[in-house]
């Protein structure tokens, strides 16, 4: 605790500067599972203000309602109690405002990597011209660096590869809420940093809202301006929200000779190894 | 020798072409060739001893009826005396329009069934006891419904054929994945849309899978519905004549036909499912 005051005491981060207050909120939600054994409850009292352009990070053990609660803010899934707001209005349905990437990156196998990412352009934007909306994909596609993959369909691209499409598709709808669920959780380590560093990179000329799910303290703590970690379930809720306080544009060098990084770290290792450790007697 | 195009060696080219051809496919040529010989050799062995009364293959050559009809596979003399070509023909005809009823019937429900979960459950019991009614059971209800021969002949067809379509479409339809379907909902795309870029080639593995169950079926049913149906023309009722007649050999020959025409049907169903499916998708 000594040490989160000690975060909160250092000079605002320049990408809070540009931040609105109340963008998306997360007011007293609890949601609950019906079961053959009774009533299940997933999430107890979660409250969370989250402003606009902010990067933030959820880390919990699986089963703490990671995704539950995201998929409150993309709109598959409705609170039980309380309530999640964007803008002042209350979140009901998917929309391409709150775009998701998913886990299983969920790119059409019978459309090439352009196709998969037009397809978003043209059912966001059907009134543009051809020639726009292909610009836009052909733009999107090269900003992950596949532009000479375009023509490849889903099961010719490696899993970075893929990602990466996905991540254009997600992008090119200009969402407000960029919603990753895991996204590099099944890459290797080297494919895995290069796409934290280029999503840091097209965050930062983008900046839309990001809500991103890992279980990867280090890639936390690179990405985010606040990491959030979950309790665990039943009944889970935000058991501490983490200042990272790093200045950006970032580097993975400098950040990590920075004596106050292990000390986040050790921070947030203790919280999910030591004060909610999973027990797996479950 | 393969990066020599000169023409002096066009001929040992070909040479070595065979010998490569052979040594790759000798096994799977001569091997199946031996198989039909020793199963000829046999049957032909049963009839000479008389253990069994049926003619032996060599009859179809001997016998001097069946030799004309083998030979001569085009003539026509009018009414029903006309050559096994023809009399394939009608029934493939028939066949032909009964599985085109089948397919458009039995995508379209499917369609319809598997995107609605109150009509799935609604007709379901139907469909899966209407399944297992034979082709044979079909053929009195028909002409009763129908009175006439020939439409009668084409609505078993149609009832036979149609229900592995169905149920295959049905089951495609639902097993298309969540995360697909979660892209739909978030980029809020058009039912057209929907429709034509996830549903269509979503299922169509599983539609082909029906179309090639149903073309074995179809052609089964059309010998059947023919045999009971009498002053048609067309190779089932064709073998039934014979029968009555007593020109065993003659029935030999038109099964031979049959079991040709079935394996081309399925063979041609297999090309057409390897030509319109992607790859990732067989």
């Amino acid at each position: 605790m000594e040490m989160l005051k000690q975060v909160e005491t250092r000079p605002l981060a320049t990408s809070q500067q540009r931040q609105s207050q109340s963008f998306l909120e997360i007011a007293n939600v609890s949601k609950v599972y019906p079961t053959a054994k009774g009533f299940y409850p997933v999430l107890q009292d979660v409250n969370l203000s989250v402003k606009e352009g902010e990067f933030i990070c959820l880390i919990g053990h699986s089963g703490c309602g990671k995704t539950t609660l995201l998929n409150m803010v993309s709109g598959f899934n409705q609170p039980t109690e309380g309530t999640v707001q964007l803008r002042g209005k209350p979140i009901t349905n998917p929309g391409p405002d709150r775009m998701v990437v998913f886990q299983g990156y969920a790119l059409l196998p019978w459309l090439t990597a352009f196709e998969n990412v037009y397809l978003a352009v043209d059912s966001v934007h059907p009134k543009k011209l051809e020639a726009e909306k292909r610009a836009i994909v052909r733009e999107h596609l090269a900003m992950v660096g596949l532009a000479d993959a375009s023509d490849k369909k889903p099961p010719q691209l490696s899993g970075g590869m893929k990602q990466r499409v996905a991540i254009a598709r997600a992008l090119s709808i200009r969402p407000k809420v960029l919603i990753l669920d895991e996204p590099f959780g099944a890459l290797d380590a080297i494919t895995k940093e290069e796409l934290q560093e280029e999503l840091l990179k097209i965050w930062n000329d983008h900046r839309c809202t990001v809500l991103m799910i890992t279980h990867d303290i280090d890639e936390a703590l690179f990405l985010a301006d606040r990491l959030v970690m979950m309790t665990n379930g039943p009944a889970a809720t935000i058991g501490e929200v983490m200042e990272i306080p790093f200045p950006r544009p970032r580097d993975r060098t400098q950040i990590m000779e920075d004596p106050e990084y292990y000390d986040l770290r050790n921070h947030a290792l203790d919280f999910l190894y030591r004060r909610f450790a999973h027990d797996d007697t479950e | 020798m393969v990066a020599n195009p000169g023409t002096r060696s066009t001929g040992s080219n070909v040479a070595g072409f065979a010998r490569t051809f052979w040594k790759k496919q000798g096994q799977n040529i001569m091997l199946p060739l031996i198989g039909v010989f020793v199963f000829l050799l046999i049957w032909q062995l049963l009839s000479s001893t008389g253990i069994t009364r049926l003619p032996g293959p060599i009859s179809l050559v001997t016998e001097q009826r069946t030799r004309e009809l083998l030979l001569y596979p085009f003539y026509d003399l009018g009414g029903l005396d006309k050559g096994l070509f023809w009399q394939t023909m009608y029934s493939l005809a028939r066949v032909a329009k009964g599985y085109t009823a089948a397919a458009v019937v039995g995508i379209g429900l499917g369609i319809l069934v598997g995107t609605n979960q109150t009509i799935n459950k609604a007709v379901d019991p139907i469909f899966q006891f209407l399944r297992m009614i034979a082709p044979l059971a079909w053929v009195p209800i028909s002409l009763i419904a129908l009175q006439n021969v020939q439409q009668a002949a084409v609505f078993v067809i149609f009832i036979t054929a149609v229900w592995p379509i169905l149920i295959n479409t049905t089951v495609g339809v639902q097993q298309i994945p969540q995360d697909y379907k979660n892209v739909a909902r978030v980029l809020q795309i058009s039912p057209r849309k929907y429709f034509f870029k996830v549903l269509i080639p979503s299922a169509l593995p599983y539609i082909f899978t029906g179309l090639r169950i149903a073309i074995g079926l179809a052609w089964l049913a059309i010998i059947a519905a023919e045999i009971v149906m009498s002053g048609v023309i067309g190779i089932g009722f064709f073998i039934w004549n014979a029968y009555q007649n007593n020109y065993v050999s003659e029935v030999i020959l038109a099964v031979f036909y049959i079991g040709a025409v079935g394996l081309l049907l399925d063979r041609a169903m297999a090309y057409l499912q390897q030509l319109i499916l992607p790859e990732e998708q067989r």
